[in-house]
């Protein structure tokens, strides 16, 4: 299966909304090559700002721009975006309602070698929490691009997570993006798995397994973390009576929550969260670290039989 | 030129008597440094600013961000005096359901530019302003009010170094230097000094006035307007309080309302 990383999808994706429109500005915190914003750099050098080492500044900025009518994409590694510049996000943005994106990406443990001062846990919660925050969790290429052009359309804040590492493409060129939406990707009646990101593909390799003795397992994509598809889930938990999630993030605060307040106030059933349990993580290659840190198809697979 | 500072001196008394009358009836907010900044904003928003407060959103306008957000009751006397809102709506503020709030939210008041209170941020939204100005083939100017407390804040830096790299020569920041920040002087608490050195370090054309004083403000305002590539920074010392006796030099009015008698004699003073 061709395999293609959220960041590159992203760098594509401005390339192709701005052309179209000459009001979407792009800013960077030195990582452009990294964050893939270098693409719309080469192609419109004048509708892209680099604000050096200066996460706070940029965000700050780019509220400015879209005070001023202008529609920014701010990037850089999910763990300064979402951490460092979280008070101007709060107040200069997501306050005033200013219509700024955040793409962020290396989120997750993906990241690999870095070690834990680069990989994101708590991002997801962190943008979340904040009132008039949308926030996108693509899973592949194609619903990244998606989001992307979501963005746009949407005149208000908006954050994208995205990933350093290669993640298989999900859908055809014909998948809709629908803010808000959650994505069956495969029915099941025994089991419910409501993923995101880059556990989505974790959680349909979880899927055959558990196909392989007979289980047949739902796979729930749930690309949009806020608004959440609160119907989605709840059908989900009606239909196989238990849920498990799946996320490259910590347990706390992220979709496993987002699912666990949803079922608890409109139909509490049994529920395992594979994620991050509460814990940082450290330098190795990324198989490595979803092996130590329970991200692997065998961890949903063990969630789904411990609640059958 | 006299006559415009006798009618800017007597625009900046009222804004005073706005701010006393509406910090006492609130029973809260920052009277001290809002009286610093009333002849600075007087001078932007009555003599300065291309404005049309009948069209607030109207593209061409000047802007003004006020990054010491704290100081809300003199930008809204300003705005009210300017036609934007009744001036009768300057007694609801910090009440519920107020457009006035305790710091400026501009998605709720019309003329306010950026919604600010917390320190240090002001500067990099006046950046983003500038930048979109430049972008659009705009000539608006974009002004940013900072307090010398303020300036602790390492964002304003990332901020001023960005502006200078930019070239925002459309962008004015002025320091209202009251020399006060809430714990006691700034030079105790942190000392920002040698503040004007500073912002020639990070490559602003720097001008230093007293904030008080109409024939210094209006010249360095103009000359910013032709810095030859560069933001300016006019670091304006002032008097926080200014205006009102009791209020002069004090750090304890940083954040209090005057109560009763307070509030008749600092009126008497201001009349």
């Amino acid at each position: 299966m061709q395999k293609i990383a959220t960041r590159e999808a992203y760098g594509k994706a401005l390339v192709e909304l701005g052309t179209g429109n000459p009001d979407i500005v792009v800013l960077d915190a030195d990582l452009a090559k990294s964050t893939r914003t270098i693409e719309f750099k080469k192609r419109f050098p004048h509708r892209f700002f680099d604000l050096g080492v200066a996460e706070a500044n940029m965000v700050g900025t780019a509220a400015g721009l879209a005070a001023a009518g202008k529609i920014p994409f701010c990037s850089t590694f999910a763990v300064f975006a979402a951490g460092r510049a979280f008070d101007q996000i709060r107040q200069s943005v997501a306050y005033p309602r200013l219509n700024v994106k955040i793409a962020a990406s290396h989120a997750g443990i993906t990241v690999g070698e870095d070690g834990a001062s680069h990989q994101s846990v708590e991002d997801v919660a962190l943008m979340r929490v904040l009132p008039n925050m949308t926030v996108f969790v693509p899973a592949d290429a194609v619903e990244t691009a998606g989001a992307v052009r979501a963005a746009v359309d949407i005149d208000g804040p908006v954050y994208i997570r995205l990933g350093r590492a290669g993640v298989p493409v999900l859908h055809g060129d014909d998948f809709k993006f629908v803010p808000g939406q959650a994505v069956t990707l495969r029915q099941g009646l025994d089991a419910t798995i409501i993923a995101s990101g880059f556990m989505v593909g974790q959680a349909l390799q979880a899927a055959d397994l558990l196909a392989a003795e007979g289980i047949e397992a739902g796979v729930l994509n749930i690309h949009t973390i806020k608004p959440l598809d609160v119907q989605a889930v709840v059908d989900a938990a009606q239909r196989t009576g238990f849920i498990v999630t799946a996320e490259e993030h910590s347990i706390i605060g992220g979709l496993g929550s987002a699912v666990a307040e949803t079922l608890a106030e409109h139909y509490p059933v049994p529920m395992l969260r594979v994620g991050l349990q509460d814990v940082f993580g450290e330098s190795g290659r990324p198989d490595e670290l979803l092996q130590k840190y329970g991200l692997t198809p065998d961890d949903i697979v063990n969630a789904v039989q411990k609640l059958l | 030129m006299e006559k415009i500072v006798a009618e800017l001196t007597e625009k900046a008394r009222e804004i005073r008597r706005h701010i006393v009358r509406m910090v006492a009836e609130a029973g809260s907010g920052h009277p001290g440094g809002s009286l610093s900044a009333a002849d600075i904003v007087t001078a932007l928003y009555f003599n300065q600013m291309r404005l049309d407060p009948v069209r607030p959103d109207w593209p061409d306008r000047d802007r003004f961000v006020l990054s010491k957000g704290h100081a809300a009751p003199v930008l809204y006397a300003a705005l009210a005096e300017r036609g934007y809102f009744p001036v009768a709506e300057l007694s609801t503020l910090r009440k519920l359901g107020s457009r006035l709030q305790g710091h400026p939210d501009m998605r709720k008041l019309p003329g306010v530019e950026m919604s600010t209170g917390s320190l240090g941020q002001g500067l990099s939204a006046a950046n983003g302003m500038a930048l979109a100005a430049r972008l659009d083939g705009r000539d608006y100017r974009v002004y940013a009010l900072l307090g010398d407390g303020e300036c602790q804040e390492g964002q304003v830096w990332e901020a001023a170094m960005a502006a200078a790299h930019y070239a925002l020569e459309n962008l004015t920041a002025i320091v209202d230097f009251n020399g006060l920040q809430i714990d006691g002087p700034v030079s105790e608490v942190m000392s920002t000094e040698p503040l004007p050195d500073k912002w020639r370090a990070f490559g602003w054309h720097v001008l230093e006035i007293d904030g008080h004083d109409f024939g210094q403000i209006l010249p360095a305002l103009e000359k910013a307007r032709s810095a030859g590539g560069r933001p300016t920074a006019i670091v304006a010392r002032t008097v926080k309080g200014k205006g009102v006796s009791f209020m002069e030099h004090g750090v304890d009015w940083h954040g209090v309302a005057p109560k009763g008698d307070q509030v008749a004699q600092a009126l008497a003073e201001l009349a």
